[in-house]
């Protein structure tokens, strides 16, 4: 069994072990370790050149990691916390999502971001919100979300190879969770979504951090006689309509699961795709479990109630399939 | 003091400022006319300093420039006719119509673009001077910007990470004494701007931009120390923009006696002048490089003019390597 942290990290030295132009900075990514611990260890094996702790400018280093992607690297730019990440959101969106299609597709940005998202921790409300729909509003990048340890490795693999920006969200409570990690196995591809479980009464659709409560939540619900399918997201950009859209299909009831505030959210726009898509195949109204409209509070009970537990997500599936 | 330059150097340079000053005042005309829309800013006023800069340079030297960059794209060698087709958004442009006037890039030129976010295309470059750095080339990183790009926090974080990195950037700050229109008495805080890189461990100085022999001299000297040490260094280039910041500027903010008055220190006739009175160069001449100059503007009209407009179909081309839709 590994750790959804060791799986990163041994993505990463994969990457800088088989590929000279990769590279990994970020704050606190060589001395301290990594916030998460991640990459810890990387700057004994890889040294200072590779292993590169920055200076607390989050605009200036994801620059220098799009600028060091222009020039023909690899880079791995870590940014502790999605609500850091907001002061390179200038870079993120006006040059590593426009540079390939401003220049007439002359430059490319392969760089990869990893970042931690979401609450749990009580870490409160600058470090514990889940902003991953506001990368996947922008065309020019793409943005995944790794819930299990396989795909934690495998993606970050992929975002790397990648010829395009990939932002790649990893949910803090994630990082200690342990599962089978194969390396030799072909990866599935990381832009399709995947059923994690199979049912027939209701799809669970979620991502990330939250995919773990919709697969507890489908367990519940199977005593109490429901078969709820739980769909992984994985890619949240682009969305693999197809899979989500065929499930509820299936199913006719969907329950959509997202850490982020319901307002404008990218449970939002799965329930207006299958509006748009699966409309006549829908027996009950489309159920959404979000964060409540409420920066992420520090006391423990209040941080549960804020954001989506199994116990709502239960609650939600019951009405969808009228037994609520 | 005399000019220690040939004529042949003389020459190249002024072509080059006449060149940039009749693509420009073309597009400004073309602009009334519409054939040319959105953001349009001239150099018209600063050609010395991107002329004297992109001469001194070497041609694998990356460059990153602002929105007013028509100069130093036409000196990098980017075919007038591209860049008027970029301007009329024609699919033969040189970012293929997607840019415009702010956005010209050439992949096989090292011109990393055109950027419109004032500051943003610092750490860009201090990017591409870390890629240079980790791959063990010699090249500089020569990055273009404003007197205005120095308020942005991009800038401060820029300095400090291409010091403390050492990497080969070369700041190349054009202060024209006016970010759009607030004067520079009014945005920062110590008009002398070559006081802040030193606190980072930058070296600065500055050179009148308005001469571009000493620019070119200036930029020369740095950017071989750049390349030398593989740190960065700092250059104020001390110009004035002659027109409006873009086509869209009533120009409320200055007076037209300051403007008329700074006119009469133009780069260009005082670069003719000099060279008519030290005897290196012949009215002949430059009406030979006017004649010429003439006539590539024309050609490039017609370029830009017999251009396509890429089909609409093809709207959602490069934005992935590979459409996702
Ligand atoms: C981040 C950002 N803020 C504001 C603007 C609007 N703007 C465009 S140019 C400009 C002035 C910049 O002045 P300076 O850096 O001195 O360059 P100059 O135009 O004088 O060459 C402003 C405020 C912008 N493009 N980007
Ligand atoms: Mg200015």
């Amino acid at each position: 069994m590994t750790t959804y942290r060791d799986a990163v990290r041994t993505a990463l030295q994969t990457l800088l072990r088989e590929d000279d132009r990769v590279f990994l900075m970020g704050e606190d990514v060589g001395r301290y370790g990594g916030a998460y611990a991640v990459s810890k260890g990387l700057l004994e094996e890889f040294g200072e050149d590779r292993i590169r702790d920055t200076p607390l400018c989050e605009s200036t280093f994801v620059g220098a990691g799009i600028g060091a992607a222009l020039g023909g690297m690899r880079p791995i730019v870590e940014v502790m916390t999605v609500n850091f990440s907001l002061l390179a959101l200038d870079q993120v969106v006006n040059n590593a999502a426009v540079m390939r299609h401003m220049s007439g597709g002359q430059f490319q940005v392969p760089i990869a971001v990893r970042m931690a998202t979401g609450g749990g921790k009580q870490i409160a409300a600058q470090h514990s919100h889940s902003l991953e729909n506001w990368y996947a509003h922008i065309p020019g990048i793409k943005v995944l979300a790794p819930a299990t340890v396989q795909d934690a490795h495998d993606m970050l693999l992929a975002a790397v190879e990648d010829p395009d920006p990939v932002f790649v969200f990893e949910h803090q409570m994630l990082y200690g969770i342990e599962g089978e990690l194969d390396t030799t196995a072909t990866p599935l591809s990381p832009w399709k979504a995947v059923i994690r479980r199979s049912g027939t009464d209701v799809s669970l659709i979620a991502y990330g951090g939250s995919m773990h409560k919709a697969l507890s939540a489908a367990e519940e619900l199977d005593k109490g006689g429901i078969s709820a399918e739980v769909v992984d997201l994985r890619s949240l950009r682009p969305l693999d309509r197809d899979t989500i859209v065929d499930s509820v299909r299936r199913t006719h009831r969907a329950v959509v699961i997202d850490e982020a505030w319901k307002t404008g959210s990218l449970a939002s726009e799965i329930s207006a795709t299958l509006a748009e898509h699966a409309f006549y195949d829908l027996d009950a109204p489309i159920e959404r479990v979000c964060t409540l409209e409420v920066p992420i509070p520090y006391a423990k009970h209040l941080e549960e109630a804020a954001i989506p537990q199994v116990d709502r997500i239960v609650e939600a599936a019951r009405r969808s399939v009228g037994d609520g | 003091m005399t000019l220690d330059i040939s004529r042949d150097h003389a020459l190249g340079l002024l072509r080059d400022m006449i060149r940039i000053r009749r693509l420009e005042e073309k597009s400004a005309e073309l602009y009334s006319k519409q054939k040319i829309r959105g953001f349009l800013h001239l150099y018209i006023g600063e050609e010395a300093v991107g002329v004297g800069a992109m001469h001194a340079l070497r041609g694998d030297d990356n460059i990153v420039a602002t929105y007013r960059e028509h100069g130093q794209a036409l000196v990098r060698g980017i075919p007038a006719g591209e860049i008027m087709a970029e301007m009329y958004g024609k699919a033969n442009g040189c970012s293929g119509g997607r840019g415009g006037s702010m956005h010209l890039f050439s992949a096989k030129r090292n011109f990393y673009g055109g950027h419109a976010i004032v500051g943003g295309g610092l750490p860009v470059a201090v990017g591409l001077a870390l890629a240079v750095k980790m791959k063990g080339e010699s090249r500089v990183t020569a990055c273009f910007f404003g007197d205005g790009a120095t308020d942005e926090g991009e800038f401060h974080e820029s300095l400090n990470l291409a010091a403390l990195w050492k990497l080969p950037v070369l700041f190349l700050c054009e202060n024209n004494e006016y970010a759009m229109g607030t004067a520079l008495s009014r945005h920062v805080s110590d008009e002398d701007i070559v006081n802040n890189p030193p606190g980072y461990g930058v070296p600065a100085d500055s050179v009148n931009g308005m001469d571009v022999v000493a620019v070119e001299r200036a930029v020369h000297n740095e950017a071989e120390l750049v390349r030398e040490t593989s740190k960065p260094r700092f250059l104020e280039l001390k110009t004035y923009r002659f027109r409006a910041h873009s086509m869209y500027d009533a120009e409320l903010y200055r007076s037209k006696e300051e403007v008329e008055e700074r006119k009469q220190d133009d780069p260009i006739s005082a670069f003719q002048s000099r060279l008519l009175g030290e005897g290196l160069i012949t009215q002949a001449d430059i009406d030979a490089i006017e004649d010429d100059a003439a006539k590539e503007i024309a050609e490039a009209v017609e370029f830009a003019e017999q251009g396509e407009w890429e089909p609409v179909e093809e709207i959602t081309r490069h934005t992935y390597a590979r459409d996702l839709s």
